[in-house]
């Protein structure tokens, strides 16, 4: 337990989450809300943090009980820290940022059910001390918040032609005949997004699915 | 004489893209254009290339031959919708001199871009460019709308290559038709400019409504046919192809000059054309004799109406038989087929936010093609162990 906070093993944590073991781009998880709030970049942001704030806080609460959680509950016990968790990061959107909150509707409720927090709370936290715990949540939780800052500036740029609402596509090129995509709108064009995002990223690790 | 002299050439233009050369990394390119010029002097090397005295060169120029009956009409149909918007008078090669205008430039641009992916790839995945990209570009520029914009045939057909095609690992490995997904891919993207009425002529401020249009917006209960005599379309006229509709697909005429060849060629799958027939003729019969007292007008369409109209003969005699993205196997073509015909009449008919429904049944079959296949093959596994072991 000499270990320092930021030792090279512990930063080795936080980079898997946001590269080799990227929960998007490489376990596949979260991509119902990567679809849902990423029309904009505004909302794809405060999404991003949520997320963040409630894996890496469950992490660390479910960390520091997991030698008395007992094992046959234990999903419902990791199911009622999340999800206090998540109302309060509700309540605090609701409380503070007001329109953000009613875009994102029932999406924030919603990180309950993100496999990523489960997939982390049973995979990483409950086996590991707080500390590794809390930079396993950090780590995963930006690794999703790039992937969804990536695909929303892609889909608000391509889609609306705004970023974070002021428009960024020049006036005369509208004036030739430009005209939005508006596949980007809608869901397909996150898809299309997220498969551009994970080929570049498999063809630079050079990773390959086992036959 | 003349042969010795290209051959003389070639062979010299060839060492600069040999191992170690400064052209190296060109060499698919160079390839593509020496098979275009001269016969090729070697032979394939891998499977599926060579099938009897058949590769897919052949196959592919085959192709493109059969689609030049609806070329030519593509570029007659468009210049005669031009002047039939301008209320002028109609000359023969007036019209044919129009629609080139306005057509080649899609066409050219559509090989260029999607050109441009495909050398791309062949040169950084280091492997021979495929005559396949021939028919691609030239169906996808067929089946739009004669009042594209020229960048979006490129987004489209950039899309189409990519995303349908190389992604999957290039030719012979897509699960969907490359020139249709460009289609849908611009379809979705710009739906202004590719749906409605305004876009299916070539001049400023021109609207008509295309014949599908027009039985879809019908009043319910009324006949679709006492409809479309109304706006003016006569069954000749649909048959023909001197209707407002996408480049290449209006006249059912040309599509099946092109399907004979096709047939006679041994080209496309008689199969899977007959099975569209077939399917679409099954499920517009069952809304015909199903229709009640007030049913939209689309119900009361009579078959060979259905048959006519749209992209359904261009779509099914060029698109929905392409050899990778259909089922291979012979009863799973008949399959194939015939659900693609029940799903355009379903499209067409029931859902009101598509008047045309063949590209999206087209592309949902193509992702069921391969699933028909297996259930085929397994079917043929279970009686052949049957009949093995004496059961």
């Amino acid at each position: 337990m000499t270990q320092k906070l930021l030792s090279k093993a512990n930063r080795r944590i936080v980079k898997d989450g946001l590269w080799d073991n990227n929960p998007i781009t490489f376990q596949i998880l979260g991509i119902c809300s990567a679809l849902a709030v990423t029309v904009q970049l505004k909302t794809a942001l405060v999404m991003c943090a949520a997320l963040t704030f409630v894996l890496a806080m469950s992490n660390v609460i479910i960390s520091l009980l997991r030698n008395m959680i007992p094992s046959k509950i234990r999903i419902i016990v990791q199911l009622s820290i999340i999800s206090s968790l998540v109302i309060l990061a509700d309540q605090f959107l609701k409380a503070y940022m007001y329109d953000v909150s009613k875009q994102l509707s029932v999406f924030v409720g919603l990180i309950i059910t993100n496999c990523i927090v489960m997939g982390r709370a049973e995979a990483y936290a409950m086996a590991n001390p707080p500390w590794k715990s809390f930079l396993d949540g950090l780590g995963n939780g930006l690794g999703y918040s790039c992937v969804l800052i990536f695909v929303a500036i892609g889909r608000e740029t391509l889609g609306s032609g705004t970023l974070l609402g002021f428009p960024v596509i020049p006036q005369f090129l509208y004036d030739h005949g430009y005209v939005n995509c508006g596949v980007m709108v809608l869901a397909p064009g996150a898809f299309f997004l997220l498969g551009i995002i994970i080929w570049i990223q498999r063809a630079i690790s050079g990773y390959t699915e086992e036959q | 004489m003349f042969e010795e002299f290209l051959e003389k050439r070639s062979k010299k233009i060839r060492r600069l893209f040999e191992k170690g050369k400064p052209l190296e990394r060109l060499y698919p390119l160079h390839e593509a254009m020496d098979a275009f010029l001269l016969t090729l002097g070697t032979k394939a090397k891998k499977a599926p290339y060579a099938r009897d005295s058949i590769d897919i060169k052949r196959v592919m120029i085959f192709v493109c031959v059969a689609l030049m009956p609806c070329i030519f009409m593509g570029f007659y149909n468009t210049g005669y919708q031009i002047q039939m918007a301008q209320g002028e008078a109609y000359s023969f090669s007036g019209c044919l001199w129009l629609g080139l205008l306005k057509v080649l430039p899609i066409i050219l641009v559509a090989y260029m871009a999607g050109g441009f992916w495909e050398v791309l790839f062949a040169v950084v995945r280091k492997h021979e460019i495929n005559e396949g990209f021939l028919v691609t570009g030239i169906l996808y520029a067929l089946i739009l709308p004669p009042t594209i914009p020229l960048w979006q045939v490129a987004v489209g057909i950039s899309f189409g290559v990519v995303i349908a095609k190389e992604i999957f690992g290039g030719t012979g490995m897509n699960v969907l038709n490359p020139a249709l997904t460009a289609r849908a891919f611009v379809f979705f993207a710009y739906p202004a400019q590719m749906s409605g009425d305004a876009v299916w002529a070539a001049v400023d401020g021109f609207t008509r409504a295309t014949p599908l249009a027009v039985v879809a917006t019908a009043q319910k209960g009324t006949s679709a046919v006492a409809a479309l005599t109304e706006a003016g379309y006569a069954f000749k006229d649909v048959f023909l192809g001197f209707i407002p509709g996408s480049i290449g697909e209006t006249s059912t005429l040309a599509c099946l000059i092109g399907l004979i060849f096709l047939l006679v060629t041994r080209v496309a799958s008689w199969r899977i054309v007959a099975g569209c027939a077939l399917g679409l003729t099954a499920m517009s019969s069952v809304f015909l004799v199903f229709k009640g007292e007030n049913a939209i007008a689309f119900f009361s369409l009579p078959v060979y109406w259905h048959l006519a109209l749209g992209g359904f003969a261009f779509g099914s005699i060029f698109m929905a038989t392409d050899p990778v993205s259909s089922s291979a196997t012979e009863q799973g073509r008949w399959i194939y087929g015939f659900l693609i015909g029940v799903l355009v009449i379903l499209i067409r008919v029931v859902n009101p936010a598509y008047p045309e429904g063949v590209m999206l049944a087209i592309l949902f079959m193509n992702v069921f093609a391969p699933l028909i296949d297996h259930f085929v093959v397994r079917k043929n596994i279970k009686r052949r162990l049957a009949r093995a072991s004496g059961k």
